[in-house]
């Protein structure tokens, strides 16, 4: 790694100074991304800011509507583990189950989990190979390139990569919101507002500013996440990124479904939540298969997969299908 | 030329490639690297106290292997990839190449030469080598760190991905050759030594 200094943050208005004041500044938490990233020479920050000794930001609590409230330095194993979320939201907990391996659940955080940069190979190969969202304006590779794991809703031709976390997902599926920290005080993003599309600045994964910090999320009570499923396609069984994945949950009424909650990963550059097929789902018989396929495509109308990704816009609806079906044996 | 051995040998070569790559990748202008800042750090390893100065970019890896002369500890991929340098921070199970070794000052970590009791092997090393649980070795240490703490996960009633129902409490008699698998997937066998490495985990799991 390029030599740099860290110090340990003192309180969130001392970090979020030193953040806006200076680009050459970065916080780590768990590092598992970051300090790949800066392996690879993708990052190469001037100075950490080491913020896992801020007090209050490692906690998992129930929250006044019967919702969850989970700090940002929480480690994914301890939410994973948690019976509150295993119970409440179990999508939640297998999302964070069906991530890397335990040794870095145990090290990684849930602020840094939503932060975690791309896993298209082009942004992460600094050999002289474009990359609009490493290096802006320089092109992008996967377009016409090895685009077997990009996206196939939202991408643009300045990117086509997709995000790698599976419980933004889950978080996703819930509405959860993220709450951040600034200068200006605490502001609460809905999650579905916190990812943006690539467009043509590929760069910004989220709408977050220098000096903005992560702080927390709320998961609101949702009925639906009581009787919820992750299911997670990959090219190996474990430990490995998501061609596709499903957070799907139900709220039923006998075997008829009131309500439907469906987000996806593996498929475009931000969780990617399918309310059209939401909608469609109303009123449909968990039995039905003829309509539950037909609901589901109502979502792929806008599939725009690249030239060796088709395969993913049938294994995605095949997988929504699949999970449905799983919520509905849990029923 | 028949008395070079095996060491010089490679000293030899190695020296030679790495002049052949310097040359061939040096770059038009290399800017000169800023000093790197030092910090002297106290981590308790194996239960003994030990205060060492080290650059801010250096990984507890390097750490536990260069200043403080644990070597059992492997560096695979150094990516976070391969399980090889796992250790355990504070009873918990960790890779040790992707932290900072300043950032884990003041806690307490345990690598594979602190798990024996004396001359008497942890009951997980002993099944290792009763079941064949490795052939070159490399990755070992991280498969014997990894497999110790998943016995106390477990015990501890922490579900997997090969958990059937996450919502109901995780019994230790649940522990199922599948859910070892899953438990043990962030570490990689080169040799492909996965069903003896089960098979032990599973002995070690039924007599721990």
């Amino acid at each position: 790694m390029h030599p740099f200094t860290l110090s340990t943050a003192k309180d969130l208005d001392a970090a979020a100074a030193a953040l806006a004041r200076d680009s050459g500044v970065m916080l780590i938490a768990g590092g598992t991304d970051l300090m790949g990233l800066m392996k690879d020479h993708v990052v190469e920050p001037a100075h950490l800011l080491d913020i896992n000794h801020l007090p209050g930001l490692n906690l998992i609590e129930p929250t006044s509507d019967g919702g969850l409230r989970i700090g940002a330095l929480t480690r994914m194993s301890d939410v994973a583990m948690d019976m509150g979320v295993r119970q409440q939201a179990p999508m939640i907990s297998e999302a964070l189950l069906f991530s890397a391996s335990t040794q870095l659940r145990n090290m990684a955080s849930m602020g840094g989990n939503l932060m975690q940069r791309t896993r298209c190979a082009y942004f992460r190969d600094v050999d002289g190979t474009p990359c609009n969202k490493r290096s802006p304006g320089s092109g992008c590779s996967a377009r016409h390139g090895i685009n077997r794991n990009h996206a196939i809703f939202g991408w643009s031709d300045a990117c086509v990569a997709t995000h790698p976390s599976d419980v933004a997902v889950a978080l996703s599926a819930l509405d959860c919101v993220v709450r951040v920290h600034s200068r200006q005080g605490v502001r609460a993003i809905p999650i579905g507002d916190f990812y943006r599309l690539p467009g043509t600045t590929p760069d910004k994964d989220n709408i977050l500013g220098r000096g903005d910090i992560i702080i927390g999320l709320e998961i609101p009570f949702r009925r639906e996440a009581g009787r919820s499923h992750y299911l997670k396609v990959r090219d190996r069984r474990s430990y490995e990124f998501a061609l596709v994945s499903v957070a799907a949950g139900l709220d039923l009424d006998g075997r008829t479904i009131r309500s439907a909650r469906l987000a996806m990963g593996g498929v475009a550059h931000k969780p990617w939540r399918l309310t059209a097929a939401e909608q469609a789902l109303a009123g449909v018989d968990l039995d039905d298969t003829a309509r539950l396929r037909e609901a589901i495509a109502h979502s792929f109308t806008d599939a725009r997969p690249l030239e060796q990704n088709v395969f993913k816009a049938e294994l995605a609806q095949r997988a929504v299908f699949r999970a449905l079906q799983t919520v509905g044996e849990r029923a | 030329m028949t008395d070079v051995d095996r060491r010089t040998f490679l000293e030899v070569t190695g020296v030679g490639l790495a002049y052949a790559t310097v040359v061939t990748a040096l770059p038009a202008a290399a800017s000169p690297a800023p000093p790197a800042t030092k910090t002297t750090v106290q981590l308790t390893v194996n239960g003994k106290m030990r205060t060492i100065t080290v650059e801010d970019r250096t990984t507890l890896l390097d750490a536990l292997r260069n200043q403080i002369g644990l070597t059992g500890t492997k560096k695979g991929c150094d990516r976070g990839e391969c399980g090889a340098c796992t250790v355990h921070i504070d009873g918990r199970r960790i890779l040790s190449c992707m932290t900072l070794a300043v950032m884990r000052a003041g806690s307490s970590i345990t690598t594979i030469e602190g798990i024996a009791r004396g001359a008497v092997l942890h009951p997980v090393q002993k099944a290792f080598v009763d079941h064949d649980g490795f052939q070159c070795g490399f990755c070992t240490s991280g498969q014997i760190m990894s497999s110790v703490a998943l016995l106390k996960e477990a015990r501890a009633g922490w579900p997997s991905a090969a958990t059937e129902n996450v919502s109901a409490p995780f019994s230790y008699d649940q522990l199922s050759a599948a859910e070892i698998r899953e438990r043990l997937s962030g570490n990689l066998c080169r040799c492909a030594c996965y069903p003896n490495i089960v098979d032990a985990v599973a002995v070690a799991a039924r007599e721990g």
